[in-house]
């Protein structure tokens, strides 16, 4: 899951790197800085754009809603969309807590 | 891109949500309308959802159809909104969670759900839905004025942070009109409340769509954050 995960969410980057003028490192893989720390990439406005175009594509391909911008994942120490890494291991862990709520 | 263009309206049972899902069709949109409970009549190209505006997972399903069987939507119209008549210190906290659920969380959840389809193509207006009940502060509707007051921030702010996405986010704020939203609303008090307006007299559903117009027409890129009241108030 992860691995479809991850590509994903690149394919998703690669769109909107497009419109960028520093672009994400996604030959970095999961090392790929997204937004805050010290090597942040995007504005907020292009992390909401890749947050939604990220839970609609989740939508088409595992048929279930997320919502990725919730309370857990803004107060968490550290932030979900920091890396590609990151963002991959706490959309995993959503999906499998939907699966457990069914 | 086609040009025929996709409104959704909350609220489309009955009163003036009904009027604008038939109005706006016969405008040749595409129009998808939502309520609680089914409705009684049919329209062509209207698709209707039967969900509450406030709950979060219907919502989102409901919007992850839209996208995949229109692809798009311009157009946001929240009308679905709640009242109810009673002095503060008549007033139970179960109705206070209600109001507050489908004014206020009901049209955030649809303006945030909306934006995230509108931004696709960079294009979209959202209306919601004040009251003149607010700077009229009207006795007995506390709550209601509240949680339209609470429906005018966000407007502003929405239309702040959804500007940069192209959508405008606007309110339209109607006079009583004779719907089952005032139903119950003593004669007296709606005379006294009349007497109040610049010009008194009922609002009707085509005064509220002659704003709506306004605020959706592509001409009014330039126009956000705003609030219109009808009647003078």
């Amino acid at each position: 899951m992860h691995d479809k995960i991850q590509k994903l969410i690149i394919a998703q980057i690669e769109e909107i790197n497009e419109q960028l003028e520093f672009k994400v490192p996604i030959e970095l893989g999961i090392d790929a800085p997204l937004f805050g720390g010290n090597n942040g990439i995007l504005n907020s406005i292009s992390l909401v754009t890749l947050i939604v175009a990220v839970e609609q594509s989740i939508e088409d391909e595992f048929e279930t809603a997320i919502i990725l911008a919730d309370e857990k994942a803004m107060s968490q120490k550290n932030s979900p969309f920091l890396t590609i890494g990151s963002l991959v291991d706490y959309i995993v862990h959503l999906l499998n807590e939907d699966n457990d709520n069914d | 891109m086609t040009s025929t263009q996709v409104m959704l309206i909350t609220g489309t049972r009955k009163g003036i949500g009904k009027f604008l899902a038939d109005y706006y069709v016969n405008k040749d949109f595409r129009v998808i309308g939502c309520s609680r409970n089914p409705i009684d009549y049919k329209l062509a190209n209207y698709h209707h959802f039967c969900l509450d505006v406030c709950n979060e997972k219907k919502v989102k399903q409901m919007f992850a159809e839209i996208r995949k069987t229109a692809g798009r939507l311009d157009v946001l119209i929240n009308n679905a909104g709640i009242a109810s008549m009673n002095h503060v210190l008549l007033t139970p906290v179960k109705t206070v969670r209600q109001i507050l659920n489908t004014n206020v969380l009901g049209t955030f959840l649809f303006c945030r759900e909306a934006a995230k389809l509108m931004q696709l193509n960079k294009y979209g207006r959202i209306v919601n839905f004040s009251t003149v009940a607010t700077p009229l502060k009207l006795e007995g509707e506390a709550i209601y004025a509240a949680s339209k007051a609470a429906i005018l921030s966000l407007t502003e702010v929405l239309s702040k942070e959804l500007a940069d996405f192209g959508i405008t986010v606007n309110s339209v704020g109607p006079t009583p009109v004779k719907t089952d939203l005032i139903r119950s609303v003593p004669k007296e008090k709606i005379d006294r409340l009349l007497a109040m307006q610049a010009i008194s007299r009922f609002g009707t559903f085509d005064d509220i769509a002659n704003v709506i117009n306004f605020f959706i027409k592509k001409e009014s890129d330039f126009v956000t954050g705003q609030n219109i009241y009808l009647g003078g108030v």
